[in-house]
């Protein structure tokens, strides 16, 4: 009989039978194992969390009072004979991958990540390993992406454009990960940062957990319209075309994201800019990244998965799709994600399930 | 071609009208002439020449990129638009610039039309490896000479009318018709120019504005008298099914304009006898339809001749034409759209009396009404009479420029309709690139179901993602692009008309088939059958 793998793909999350554990569980479990603190991995009522620790303050924010233990990146943690331990993803603040080691057997779960080094989360490290298993957000070759600080420039020019003219200047990203990336690489000798409370409140709470970041100044309905006007605003994809945002008119909007590297979503997303920005990693980072952990197999989980597996099997890896592995449309809401959500966490082909309750920062936000 | 890049870049960076207006303005004042003429060109429809045939730019460009044929196809299912697939899989190239312009592009490209295809290759290859990103998509849209761009024209002539101090109608009149940008310059667009200077170039058609879209928005005699006032002060007429012309006489010779601005004058030979008979400087506005024993036919008969190369005897014995005239533009050599609806539709009327040919110039008839009421019973006859609906034309309006509201509206009827379930899903291209959004529709017949429309459009953005959302997540089968999905979502489809077709499956052929609504309400089992739809066929 073949022997049983050491992770396999439920219907609840990746799971390690011998150690008793759940990597990024989507349904209630005894054990979880959390790469990072995004909606869709780091779902509500587990009995037991196992993070980094500068993904602490944000998951209790998020997820109010759990059970949680946090480790180091490079730290081991012993459950039921199984080694796991946490390596850096660069794809937020606080992001890891998850290594599994038993009886010389090594696994790696990559959960979200990128491979260049955005300053600001811990620089992506590749691991060794038998089996790794994989995102593949932007698994196709039209997503290339240009050094940051090329984007940067185009983002602080905007800006400076728009200051002069008088123009509020709005710029959205993932309130977790991209608005802390957009914070640390603007020049602030334009003008001050102002935030959107989601926005603030992830920055309070990665203030909490030791986490160094540039000033900002919460919006509240008290601050004058005027001086907000000189300085940059930054929002949430939630709070596009909302009666929040129009207060703001004239503005000029800008959308960090990697999907707007192709025109027509850009044209969709009726941004007065796109910037393409990702926290993911593109085409190369996503082949190098794999060729670099030495695998034996690949496993493709979100993302282009079928295109991907299918040229990655060609040039020479042992790739499998593993979307046949999780539930289909069982249990999958029947809405697509709120208008204006962050898509980058949803994927755009992906099988995975979204958040059953969307932007859960915001009922957070208002309890 | 880097201004006409950034151009690109720059429109697409703004929804504002105000702010594109003033991009193309920027454009405009920052290039050479010649390359403000060749971007009106581009802009209005006139596409470039393609020297290279489509699927050798596709092949070189694959070898370029490195990567397998199958992955470019896929890649190009994502981004939905092949100049740019193809841009944003090349290398990308930081090191070398081109400071060639946009007519320095256009004329090499028209240059390789005597060049063998080992030295297009190289041209191809050696033009790609000096562009970035950007340049090379609005190269590779010179190319594949596919030029949506988004921009309407009325907003580049808007723009051009505040450069040149011109009013936007005489710039809309001169950029009518057959001129290229290589003989045509900018000097004379913008001087006086008479008549006589292109005795072929049409006058831009008016269009009217849609009086309702949809069958949830009926419109009551109330509604239209409160809209339009006086019933006494508009004329009616048919809303022809045919296609819009514009068929000028001038200084002995004939030309014929479809609305598209193709030159359309060997296609209707029929048309000519009456049109050399007319008076020189004579300009008629009306529609052509397939016409026998003095009845208008379905526009699925005239459709079998459009696209014809050869029109064989048989084509014109089965699906001959005639005009129906309901403007008379240009009369004894002189302007006339600014006289009233009245003055020229007694003008056009003296003209078709005059005709030794009634059968093939025809006239559009006047409803005779008396009240919005009684042109509302008179509209429920439409399809009988072969028509669309009512045209109403103000009887003071003088003849404008594009679609306009207030003068003309058509007054259609409503569609015909079924509810169908969607089977097969594909992506679509443009602004919804890598978004599910062209679905394939079935009726029952029996316990299966039968495809019988595609229909893209008639659904709002939000409804569209959550269509998509359903198709990802319950994909039965993939071939190539097309998936199957699980028959679950009911859709009531509209359209126009409906023909029996022996290339069809289902064995029939509907005509501007679109989404009316999504019948959340309905379970599959309640969709139409074709029985249904055969019933509509009306024999």
């Amino acid at each position: 009989m073949a022997k049983k793998p050491l992770l396999e793909f439920t219907d609840k999350g990746i799971y390690c039978a011998k150690g008793k554990f759940y990597i990024d569980p989507w349904e209630p479990v005894n054990d979880a194992v959390i790469t990072h603190a995004h909606a869709d991995h780091a779902y509500v009522g587990h009995k037991h969390y196992l993070a980094h620790y500068l993904s602490k303050e944000v998951l209790l924010y998020r997820l109010g009072d759990i059970q949680l233990q946090t480790v180091k990146y490079g730290e081991t943690v012993i459950k039921n004979g199984v080694a796991i331990s946490l390596y850096p993803a660069g794809h937020v603040i606080g992001s890891a991958q998850i290594r599994v080691e038993y009886q010389g057997e090594v696994w790696v779960v990559s959960g979200d990540y990128k491979t260049e080094d955005d300053g600001i989360s811990t620089a992506f490290e590749p691991v060794k390993c038998h089996h790794f298993i994989s995102e593949c957000t932007f698994g196709m070759p039209v997503y290339q992406w240009k050094p940051q600080v090329q984007i940067f420039d185009e983002v602080n020019n905007w800006w400076r454009n728009n200051a002069r003219n008088g123009v509020s200047t709005v710029i959205v990203g993932y309130s977790l990960g991209k608005a802390q990336r957009i914070l640390q690489n603007l020049d602030l000798s334009i003008g001050k940062v102002y935030t959107h409370g989601v926005i603030e409140n992830t920055n309070e709470a990665l203030r909490r957990n030791g986490v160094i970041l540039n000033p900002t100044e919460r919006i509240t309905p008290d601050t004058p319209k005027e001086e907000i006007r000189k300085g940059i605003i930054l929002a949430p994809p939630s709070s596009v075309g909302t009666p929040w945002m129009r207060k703001f008119q004239p503005y000029s909007f800008g959308y960090c994201s990697g999907w707007m590297a192709i025109r027509g979503a850009k044209r969709r997303r009726a941004a007065d800019r796109g910037f393409i920005l990702s926290d993911h990693a593109d085409w190369d980072g996503l082949i190098s990244a794999i060729d670099a952990t030495g695998c034996e197999k690949v496993y493709l989980t979100h993302g282009y998965t079928a295109s991907f597996t299918r040229y990655l099997n060609e040039i020479g890896f042992d790739a499998h799709e593993v979307h046949t592995l999780y539930g289909d449309d069982e249990g999958a809401p029947t809405q697509p994600p709120p208008e204006g959500e962050e898509f980058e966490e949803y994927g755009s082909d992906t099988n995975q399930k979204a958040s059953p309750s969307g932007e859960d920062l915001e009922r957070v936000g208002v309890t | 071609m880097k201004a006409f890049a950034q151009l690109f870049l720059s429109l697409d960076e703004t929804n504002k009208t105000n702010e594109k207006v003033k991009v193309v303005k920027d454009y405009f004042n920052c290039v050479p002439d010649t390359d403000k003429m060749h971007m009106l060109a581009l802009f209005t429809g006139r596409k470039p020449k393609r020297v290279i045939n489509a699927t050798q730019i596709r092949t070189w460009a694959t070898e370029i990129t490195n990567i397998p044929i199958w992955l470019f196809e896929e890649s190009y299912q994502v981004v939905g638009d092949l100049a740019e697939t193809m841009a944003l899989l090349m290398p990308q190239n930081t090191t070398v610039t081109s400071s060639k312009t946009l007519t320095d592009w256009i004329g090499e490209l028209n240059e390789l039309g005597t060049k063998t295809e080992v030295e297009r290759k190289l041209w191809l290859i050696d033009s790609w490896a000096m562009l970035d990103t950007q340049e090379r998509f609005v190269f590779n849209k010179l190319l594949t000479g596919s030029f949506r761009v988004g921009v309407s024209q009325s907003l580049v002539i808007k723009a051009l009318a505040d450069i040149t101090k011109l009013d936007a109608p005489t710039l809309t009149h001169r950029i009518m018709g057959n001129w290229m940008p290589e003989t045509y310059t900018y000097e004379r667009l913008i001087q006086e120019q008479g008549a006589a200077d292109d005795i072929s170039r049409p006058y831009p058609f008016f269009l009217a504005y849609p009086i309702q879209e949809t069958s949830e928005k009926q419109k009551s005699a109330d509604d239209l008298k409160t809209a339009l006032g006086d019933a006494n002060e508009w004329q009616a007429e048919w809303k022809w099914d045919g296609i819009r012309a514009q068929l000028i006489k001038r200084d002995g010779k004939i030309f014929i304009w479809s609305r598209g601005e193709d030159l359309a004058t060997e296609k209707f030979p029929e048309l000519h006898p009456f049109l050399n008979a007319l008076p020189d400087g004579t300009v008629l506005d009306g529609e052509i339809l397939s016409f026998k024993n003095g009845l208008p036919m379905s526009f699925n008969v005239l459709q079998t001749r459009i696209g014809r190369k050869n029109l064989s005897k048989k084509i014109l014995e089965e699906s001959p034409i005639a005009l129906i005239a309901y403007d008379c533009l240009e009369y004894a050599g002189e302007d006339i759209r600014t006289k009233t609806q009245s003055e020229r539709r007694e003008i056009l009327e003296n003209l078709q009396v005059a005709t030794a040919f009634p059968e093939i110039f025809r006239i559009s008839a006047l409803i005779k009404f008396t009240s919005w009421d009684e042109l509302g019973t008179f509209r429920e006859q439409s399809r009988a009479m072969i028509a669309e609906g009512i045209m109403l034309k103000r009887k003071s309006a003088t003849y404008q420029v594009g679609r306009k509201r207030g003068d003309w509206w058509k007054w259609k009827i409503d569609p015909l309709s079924v509810d169908a379930v969607m089977i097969y899903a594909q992506k679509g291209h443009g602004r919804r690139a890598d978004l599910y959004t062209d679905y394939t529709f079935a009726v029952w017949d029996g316990d299966k179901l039968v495809p019988f429309a595609k229909a893209y459009s008639g659904l709002t953005d939000a409804e569209i993602n959550k269509v998509d959302y359903f198709v990802k997540r319950n994909t039965l089968e993939k071939f190539g692009p097309v998936r199957t999905v699980k028959p679950e979502l009911v859709f009531e489809i509209g359209f126009e008309g409906i023909n029996r077709s022996t290339r069809h499956k289902s064995g029939i052929a509907l005509r501007f088939p679109r989404i009316l609504r999504w019948r959340h309400d309905k379970p599959k089992e309640e969709a139409d059958t074709l029985d249904n739809l055969r019933a509509l066929l009306g024999d």
